[in-house]
């Protein structure tokens, strides 16, 4: 394998997801919370198909694709919620939107 | 024999530079992604963050897997999100601004204790037995590769996908007409 080993790879992951989770935590805002979730799902999938390709197996592919539509599916119910949300003229702010009743 | 040494050596110095700029170019965007006060902002960085991946995930030999991220993130999923950002319009945000200060150190915290604690799994784990990988055949990740894959040894997790997307779609179609049944508009049908 030219270039650099899968460890390498590993890492940027591993510090790709510590950036999303910082966001995740520390922004208000609910898009930039979603914006940050998908930082997190992109570093599982960099680790997934680094692994894929360590140990020569096409599952971990596979798996990438899967956490994609995932990925999708979640933006679509997340900005869904979002719209609502904007449309009942209630705030965007996490910490404001604290309790479930409509 | 020597020639051959030299040109294996000089693409392994070309892969090297490539993984550094796009690793670093991912990371950077990542930082920018959470920390521009403007969401419009964000959603851009995002896409210098997914092109960076698509050419990490070229050098890791899965090419339909980067043509997927980009076409389905970088064209979906970030148009998608620029849409709903300028629907709900400029909202502006200060990363590091609500709550109390120990609540900024405390989420710091929290995500330095995730980024050791996947080092640490992962050094203890797998040691150095990461850092040699051999070669894979050329037909590693290539559309017809992973087609065979996905629609013969996984063709259940095919079809689990695509009904977690046909249920997403119903939900995000309840939610927009839910607001406009509870305004007493009449749903159009």
């Amino acid at each position: 394998m030219l270039g650099p080993g899968v460890a390498w790879y590993i890492a940027v992951a591993a510090f790709l997801f510590g950036i999303g989770a910082l966001g995740v935590l520390i922004r208000r805002n609910t898009l930039v919370v979603l914006l940050s979730l998908e930082l997190m799902l992109n570093a599982g999938n960099l680790a997934l198909i680094a692994f894929s390709r360590h140990f020569h197996n096409g599952a971990g592919q596979i798996f990438a694709l899967a956490v994609m539509a995932i990925a999708a599916s979640e933006v679509c119910v997340g900005l869904g919620l979002v719209v609502a949300l904007n449309r009942k003229q209630l705030s965007l702010d996490v910490d404001k939107l604290s309790e479930l009743r409509g | 024999m020597n020639a051959l040494v030299v040109a294996t050596s000089a693409g392994n110095v070309l892969v090297w530079i490539v993984w550094v700029v796009a690793g670093f170019s991912c990371l950077a965007a990542g930082v920018a992604v959470i920390s521009f006060s403007n969401p419009f902002m964000s959603a851009l960085a995002l896409i210098g963050n997914l092109a960076s991946l698509a050419v990490m995930y070229l050098l890791l030999s899965a090419e339909f897997v980067a043509a997927a991220q980009v076409l389905v993130y970088a064209g979906a999923v970030v148009v998608m999100f620029l849409f709903v950002i300028g629907y709900v319009g400029p909202r502006h945000e200060t990363p590091w601004s609500g709550g109390p200060g120990w609540q900024s150190v405390a989420a710091v915290g929290a995500a330095a204790a995730l980024l050791v604690e996947i080092v640490v799994a992962i050094g203890l784990e797998a040691g150095g037995s990461l850092s040699h990988s051999g070669e894979v055949g050329a037909a590693f990740g290539s559309p017809a590769w992973i087609g065979r894959v996905f629609l013969v040894d996984h063709l259940l997790a095919f079809e689990i996908t695509s009904i977690v997307l046909l249920v997403a779609a119903v939900g995000g179609v309840i939610l927009g007409t839910h607001v406009r049944r509870q305004q007493g508009e009449e749903v159009p049908s």
